[in-house]
């Protein structure tokens, strides 16, 4: 199992992690502190678990070699582990399979979970219906119109898409409402949190159901390369592919852990989600960890181009591992993203998720720092199809004669 | 010094009634204005006012107090606007306590806010999204400054979680009558009593009950076995539902005046 390097006592990450919740959902969330480090000891549950990652979601991922990618790195070795590959398209699939198993567990019928850019919210709905439980899934207006795809296909996976036109209307008041539901109807629902955020233990159990990522990686590069990764490389919303991918490598000090957060338009313009560069230790969504905020503590709104990585918060341990200065993170700005989008597009014929594509910016970067010698690899987090509408918009593509592009404008 | 809040509650019991407190979010629909509503609400018989401090992420509130706070930010309250609300509204007559989320506080700083509360005429705060495992500058910080802070209790709080949660408040107890967030509603949560009797056992403090009540006869009803009543809804969605200013005051008057005649047993 996975190595905790980071300090956890009862749910903090140094000064980061904790409960800031009200005292309602203190029983819930020890009711799932409790199923979930029953579960984790339990063989049948671990069998479970294993099978559906195997013949469900399609683990092992593989790792591809991208040599024409690399070529823009710097000549380094660039590794591409594809979580794009699982059942529904990202990485989400691995923490939903896994909740929804405790969501039954404890005897619950019913699942909740906020989206941004839609996969967490397909990847719950998709575990739903496998496990036959009822789910809602709750999404910022603005979401919903710049995903509008991933929209329908909750719908047809049996989820209610409730649509949250409060606030910012993306990702931050997609969880403020979901935390409203839970606490109305916690007796008989579980809420399925995305990312290693929220209230002790999500961070930790997110982590958990993640981590096949990084153990799945480290053997893969180990049997190819015959050595561990100079750099491992993720983007950065609430941060739950970064810590699965982190968490094989994170008691490896030769190995670089770097994380890329959204710069939007650019740091210095405001218009952006980057919480290291530009923002400072709060509360928010019941953990302390870097928050977007006003000197009074309100919570700045973020922007991105990605919908998955536009988030005012982080996972508290990432707050922790960027203190400590284990590990790395910058901004990525929109273009440099999308430039890297069209990059891998067309290099490897791999169309990667806008979120993702902070990550391929990153290897860039990294790559052009440490030289041809180096071995990068980096979690392909989603697939690209949810934003096809977005980057034909971004790049000026026209939709061929006759073929309606719906979604947006 | 004998603190505010226990004065109040010992006058209440000794009047044979329970303490009506009565929320407003600070700054809404403006800060002057709010200063007017909410002694207008202590002029009409409440006995402590909850000043809301505007938050942009409250979870725990519902439609009603959403629209107030956001209305709240959008005129430029600050935690120093607050604190200012807070110095303006008649002291003698009520306790004074705000009811803020965490965030504001940290990041203000806690002891800075704990001691600019208390120059203010503050007696209390309620921390909707603090429990006392993470309080601990906060317990600190209240104690020096002579501030009451006031946990919550909810229906599925264990036994233990009570004990655990009035061993650190002081004042009194905020008992949420119900699962779920802020918001008028037809019946007050039918767990509520039974929550209260479960703090009986854990505390002497006063324990009062918040969540759902709206009206003279809910308040008539909660009454019978609490030692507060809390409303906060009903209050905003008054004020949004009159024409201007004054008849807001009207309304808000009207309404404390109704759950004042309802606390009493």
């Amino acid at each position: 199992m996975t190595t905790l390097s980071t300090p956890v006592v009862s749910g903090h990450y140094g000064p980061y992690g904790g409960r800031f919740v009200p005292e309602a959902l203190t029983a819930a969330l020890d009711e799932l502190d409790g199923a979930f480090r029953s579960a984790i000891v339990d063989p049948n549950f671990i069998a479970r678990l294993t099978e559906l990652e195997r013949s469900y979601t399609g683990r092992p991922s593989p790792l591809t070699r991208a040599d024409r990618f690399a070529a823009h790195c710097g000549g380094a070795r660039v590794y591409l582990k594809r979580e794009d590959l699982n059942h529904t398209g990202s990485h989400k699939i691995n923490n939903a399979i896994g909740q929804a198993l405790l969501t039954e567990r404890m005897g619950k019928t019913r699942m909740i979970a906020e989206t941004g850019a839609g996969q967490h919210g397909v990847a719950t709905a998709t575990a739903a219906a496998l496990l036959g439980l009822e789910c809602t899934v709750f999404m910022g207006e603005e979401d919903t119109r710049r995903q509008a795809l991933n929209v329908v296909r909750m719908q047809l996976l049996g989820a209610e898409v409730f649509s949250v036109t409060a606030g910012s209307r993306t990702l931050k008041d997609a969880i403020n409402e979901a935390m409203r539901d839970w606490v109305s109807t916690v007796e008989r629902t579980h809420y399925v949190l995305g990312t290693v955020t929220g209230p002790a233990p999500f961070p930790e159990i997110v982590r958990y159901f993640q981590s096949v990522v990084g153990r799945e990686a480290r053997e893969q590069v180990l049997e190819i390369e015959g050595r561990l990764p100079d750099a491992v490389i993720a983007c950065v919303g609430g941060g739950s592919n970064a810590m699965g991918l982190f968490s094989g490598f994170i008691d490896d000090p030769s190995v670089q852990l770097r994380g890329y957060e959204a710069g939007g338009d650019g740091v210095e313009t405001g218009r952006h989600a980057a919480r290291f560069a530009a923002g400072s230790p709060g509360v928010l969504h019941g953990t302390r960890t870097y928050v977007m905020q006003d000197e009074w503590g309100q919570t700045i709104a973020s922007h991105s181009i990605s919908a998955g990585l536009d988030y005012p918060g982080v996972g508290p341990e990432h707050s922790w591992l960027h203190d400590t200065g284990r590990a790395r993170y910058e901004p990525i700005n929109d273009d440099e993203a999308m430039e890297a989008f069209a990059l891998l597009s067309r290099t490897e014929g791999i169309i990667p998720a806008i979120e993702t594509a902070h990550a391929l910016a990153g290897a860039m970067r990294v790559g052009r720092e440490l030289g041809s010698d180096a071995v990068l690899l980096l979690n392909l987090s989603g697939r690209g199809d949810k934003d096809v509408a977005t980057a034909a918009r971004w790049f000026g593509i026209g939709a061929p004669e006759g073929i309606e592009m719906s979604e947006g404008r | 010094m004998s603190r505010r809040l226990s004065e109040v509650f010992a006058q209440t019991k000794s009047a044979n009634r329970a303490a009506l407190i009565g929320y407003l979010p600070a700054g809404f629909p403006t800060p002057d204005a709010s200063v007017e509503l909410m002694n207008a609400m202590i002029d009409a018989g409440v006995d402590a006012i909850e000043v809301g401090l505007p938050y942009s992420d409250p979870l725990m509130d519902g439609a009603d107090i959403q629209f107030a706070v956001d209305a709240a930010l959008s005129a430029g309250t600050t935690t120093d606007v607050v604190l200012d609300v807070v110095s303006r509204l008649d002291g003698e007559r009520a306790a004074i306590l705000v009811m803020s989320y965490w965030n504001p506080i940290e990041r203000y700083g806690v002891e800075r806010f704990a001691v600019a509360l208390a120059a203010a005429g503050g007696n209390g705060v309620i921390t909707p999204d603090l429990t006392p495992e993470e309080a601990g500058p906060w317990l600190a910080a209240t104690k020096a400054n002579e501030i009451d802070r006031i946990f919550l209790v909810a229906p599925s709080s264990t036994d233990d979680r009570i004990v655990t949660v009035v061993k650190n408040t002081s004042g009194f107890v905020y008992a949420a009558s119900t699962m779920g967030v802020t918001g008028a509603r037809s019946q007050v949560g039918a767990g509520a009593e039974a929550l209260v009797a479960r703090a009986r056992l854990a505390t002497d403090l006063p324990i009062a009950v918040g969540l759902g009540v709206s009206t003279g006869a809910q308040a008539h009803e909660v009454a019978a076995y609490s030692d507060g009543v809390i409303v906060g809804s009903a209050f905003v969605r008054c004020i949004r539902q009159a024409a201007d200013l004054s008849a807001a005051v009207a309304a808000v008057r009207t309404l404390a005046g109704e759950l004042a005649e309802g606390v009493h047993r």
